[in-house]
């Protein structure tokens, strides 16, 4: 407050109002560092993963559970919604709303798929004896996988949001920066998967 | 249709708990009364709940803390007094089904509900002062995080209550904590008001590193920040990397008590020590969370007190990041026992005692800081004196329980539960009630009464060692911790000092209160007028007490670490016209709609009332996106009313007659 005269003359370049703080950069780096957070939840679950893997308690083991060609239809549908996410950015930041809603829809057909696949095979395993409590490793794999599927459902009810908010407002600057953090969450949950899909299913299959 | 609850929840047989209830709705209401009879629901409403200023955020949390110490602190005094009557093959007045639900409430309540709200409260109040911004970088998430903080203490009164609390230590460990050992809802309560608040302490971490990061004042590196703040940016990066890990194991935990899964049951392949390995990966950092900013907080009184800049800041930056990066390699000495090995346990052991020398660089930092400086005994400096001496015994016990060796004997016992009160009373509480005083006129405009400050300072400080020095003592004889009732008539004498001893904290805190009550019924004489009643160094100070909501008129330029010391010396007034317009956002109500949610959801998970838990989920999925829909662009502060508002404080100076170049004593 004191050095102010001298502060209004180095900053003649300063818009006519003072700062408004919710700015663009600064969510995306709240969002971020955001992200890292839930990587370390992440980073938790992998670890009781990797300690409880062994632990099967006489029930089956992964290599006796995972079929890995189904994983892999999986892993490319929530692969390829990555990719229809970037170019809906695309279209989004070139101000083109309905090739951006395609893309979105997509998207979000892509992640339904990825979702009812895990669906099925979670119900698949429950059917099969393979039940999260039938033995601690199993405990480990519902919880890590589940709770990527939960993040899925709701990067999933994200993107409806944000259809609705593009088809009101358009493709505004508020909607972009909500649409970059949603792309944000929506790629980290693809290198999440990678995670799960090499440490779980490969390593589990071998 | 209520699940699993029913009218026997409530412990009508315990007259304990029947007093403490009454006593609390009959406060409860006096206070709503009070607020009816001043026609101030509206204001509450306005001003406070749905504020997202981050400064009555900050006092709304302060407020919190308050309240939780003493209940808290209830839980202290009832087990001292236990353990001090059921001593030489007594049995007490606490049946152990009672006593152990208090040791778990206590140190719960201490940590998550008092520790941590007083110090992310002190951190939302002051760094965004301190660091020239306007605000924290989302201030609408500052709400809500603050509410989901509420909502989990909410419950957590609420598990005394309906139903009962856990009975199973601060840290729940399995499989004492399973369904097989614990069929109650006492660690259900436990579960979900440390995952409720454990979010709300995420999302604030987030917001508070943006802020740091984001919005300093133009000319303010890293380097020239503020001590404090620098401490709470490691502390809210620790935040941020340390409570996930507490939301996966409690999340475990969770589906093993609901859902029939093993990861800490004794059969199909559960591995209780995991619980225990990943609780403490969150644990250990969760000391730091708390000591960080407080040995900021001392940093900036032990300057401002001593007329002098502080000693060593760049010293002392790294020393706080050096803490920051070790309090993650050092998880394992909580439990050397559990037989993983020499080569670990040493491991471990090393990396503990070298957390001992960048802490001893600070101490040198503010020792050195007073040599020579003209130091001013007023009470956020008694506090500061009393935690370096306490401190550092604390440490030295600390360095003790590090050697394994050492803490196979030690391990368990009333040493340790010394060694931490001597560290968390010493440091963490202490720094809480430097702050508190030393940023209280700031906060409201009004200094805090200095007698009784003195008065309530030596209380604790005296009350401290007579309560925790004969637990030492009894760690040694070995007594070991959370006994209910003990048959030793060589520990009787040092239970009785340690009564004592509590009873004499006890005059401390009503010290504080008093401290409180006077300073506000005097607070015209107590009134800050200049914004700067200590000589102050950091932005903060520049700006009038209470500071108004925009914080600063105009954003300041930093040139130095001391900024506002800087500007004092350059002899630069306050303006007083021709200021532009401030954008400001609006307040909302959506936080505490979701953290009321929260608290419902929380108790319907408690009780297994199913169709209560999915309708409230669906409520707080929903809440924020409405919000999204329908949330205020904010509103513009018209030059006029800065402009009207700089001029009293400009006013204000004049009254209380004292030049920027009076205010350095040049």
């Amino acid at each position: 407050m004191s050095a102010h005269a001298m502060n209004a003359q180095a900053h003649a370049s300063h818009s006519a109002r003072e700062a408004h703080h919710d700015a663009g950069p600064t969510t995306a780096l709240g969002f971020w560092i955001y992200l890292m957070s839930d990587c370390i939840l992440f980073a938790a679950l992998f670890a009781a993963y990797a300690v409880l893997s062994p632990a099967t308690a006489n029930g089956p083991t992964g290599a006796e559970l995972f079929d890995l060609s189904f994983v892999l239809a999986e892993t490319f549908l929530l692969l390829l919604s990555s990719v229809t996410f970037g170019f809906g950015m695309l279209a989004a930041v070139g101000q083109d709303r309905p090739r951006a809603m395609r893309w979105f829809i997509a998207t979000f057909l892509l992640g339904a798929g990825f979702l009812a696949m895990e669906l099925y095979e979670f119900n698949h395993l429950i059917q099969m004896g393979a039940a999260p409590g039938t033995s601690a490793f199993l405990s480990a794999f519902f919880t890590l996988v589940g709770t990527h599927g939960l993040h899925v459902a709701f990067g999933m009810i994200w993107l409806a949001t944000m259809m609705a908010h593009v088809m009101k407002d358009g493709l505004t600057d508020t909607n972009l920066t909500r649409l970059n953090c949603l792309s944000m969450f929506w790629h980290f949950l693809d290198i999440i998967w990678i995670g799960v899909f090499t440490i779980v299913y490969l390593m589990g299959a071998l | 249709m209520l699940g699993k609850l029913t009218l026997d929840a409530v412990p009508f047989h315990d007259p304990i708990i029947m007093v403490a209830l009454g006593v609390t709705g009959l406060a409860g209401l006096a206070l709503a009364a009070w607020i009816t009879r001043a026609g101030r629901w509206t204001w509450l409403w306005k001003e406070w709940l749905t504020s997202v200023d981050h400064k009555n955020i900050g006092i709304m949390y302060v407020i919190l803390a308050v309240v939780m110490l003493l209940r808290g602190f209830s839980d202290a005094l009832m087990m001292r007094l236990q353990q001090a009557m059921a001593t030489a093959g007594a049995a007490g007045y606490l049946p152990p089904d009672h006593y152990d639900q208090i040791f778990t409430a206590h140190g719960v309540i201490m940590i998550f509900f008092v520790a941590m709200p007083f110090i992310v409260g002190l951190m939302n109040l002051v760094v965004p002062l301190q660091i020239g911004a306007r605000d924290v970088a989302f201030p609408m998430l500052n709400n809500l995080s603050f509410w989901l903080t509420a909502a989990g203490a909410a419950l957590i009164n609420i598990s005394l209550g309906v139903g009962e609390f856990a009975k199973t230590g601060w840290l729940a460990f399995p499989p004492l904590s399973g369904l097989q050992y614990s069929p109650g809802v006492g660690v259900d309560y436990y579960i979900w008001s440390l995952q409720i608040s454990g979010v709300g302490t995420t999302l604030a971490g987030v917001n508070m590193i943006a802020t740091i990061l984001q919005m300093r004042a133009p000319g303010m590196t890293m380097f020239r920040m503020p001590i404090f703040a620098w401490t709470s940016l490691c502390s809210n990066m620790l935040i941020v990397a340390a409570f996930p890990v507490l939301a996966a194991t409690l999340a475990m935990l969770t589906v093993d008590r609901y859902l029939g899964f093993h990861f800490f049951t004794n059969d199909a392949g559960g591995n209780a020590m995991m619980y225990i390995n990943l609780i403490w990966i969150w644990g250990h950092p969760e000391v730091y969370i708390l000591i960080l900013p407080v040995f900021g907080v001392f940093s900036e009184i032990i300057s401002t007190f001593s007329t002098k800049r502080l000693f060593g800041y760049t010293a002392l930056v790294w020393a706080t990041v050096c803490i920051t990066v070790l309090s993650f390699i050092v998880w394992l000495h909580h439990f050397f026992t559990m037989g993983s090995g020499a080569n670990v346990n040493a491991f471990f052991g090393i990396t503990t005692m070298l957390i001992s020398i960048p802490t001893g660089v600070k101490v040198f930092n503010w020792l050195f800081t007073m040599y020579r400086g003209r130091v001013r005994l007023e009470t956020p400096v008694m506090w500061t004196i009393g935690f370096i001496i306490t401190f550092v015994i604390g440490g030295m016990t600390g360095v003790l329980l590090a050697v394994p060796g050492a803490n196979f004997v030690l391990h368990n016992s009333l040493f340790l539960v010394a060694h931490f009160h001597n560290v968390i009373i010493g440091g963490v509480l202490f720094g809480c009630f430097a702050g508190f005083v030393y940023w209280f006129p700031k906060a409201t405009g009004i200094k805090l009464d200095e007698k009784w400050g003195k008065r309530s300072f030596w209380c604790w400080l005296g009350g401290f060692y007579l309560a925790f020095m004969p637990l030492y003592a009894l760690g040694f004889l070995g007594m070991t911790r959370r006994m209910n009732h003990s048959d030793n008539p060589l520990w009787t004498p040092y239970l009785y000092v340690a009564l004592l001893g509590v009873l004499v904290i006890m005059a401390g805190i009503a010290c504080q209160a008093i401290q409180l009550w006077v300073s506000i019924r005097d607070r015209e004489k107590n009134r800050d007028l200049t914004g700067d009643p200590w000589g102050g160094r950091t932005l903060e100070w520049a700006i009038a007490s209470p500071a108004p909501f925009y914080n600063f008129a105009e954003t300041p330029h930093v040139r130095d670490i001391d900024a506002y010391w800087d500007m004092k010396e350059q002899g630069l007034s306050p303006k007083t016209h021709d200021f532009r317009p401030i954008h400001m956002p609006s307040n909302t109500a959506t936080g505490v709609v979701v953290g009321a949610i929260s608290t419902v959801l929380g108790f319907a998970l408690v009780w297994h009332i199913w169709w209560l838990a999915a309708v409230s989920l669906l409520g707080i999925i929903v809440t924020p996106i409405i919000h999204s829909f329908t949330a205020s662009d904010g509103y513009e502060v018209s030059p006029e009313t800065i402009e009207a508002f700089e001029r009293e404080h400009a006013a204000r100076l004049r009254q209380a007659q004292r030049s920027p170049a009076e205010l350095v004593g040049a």
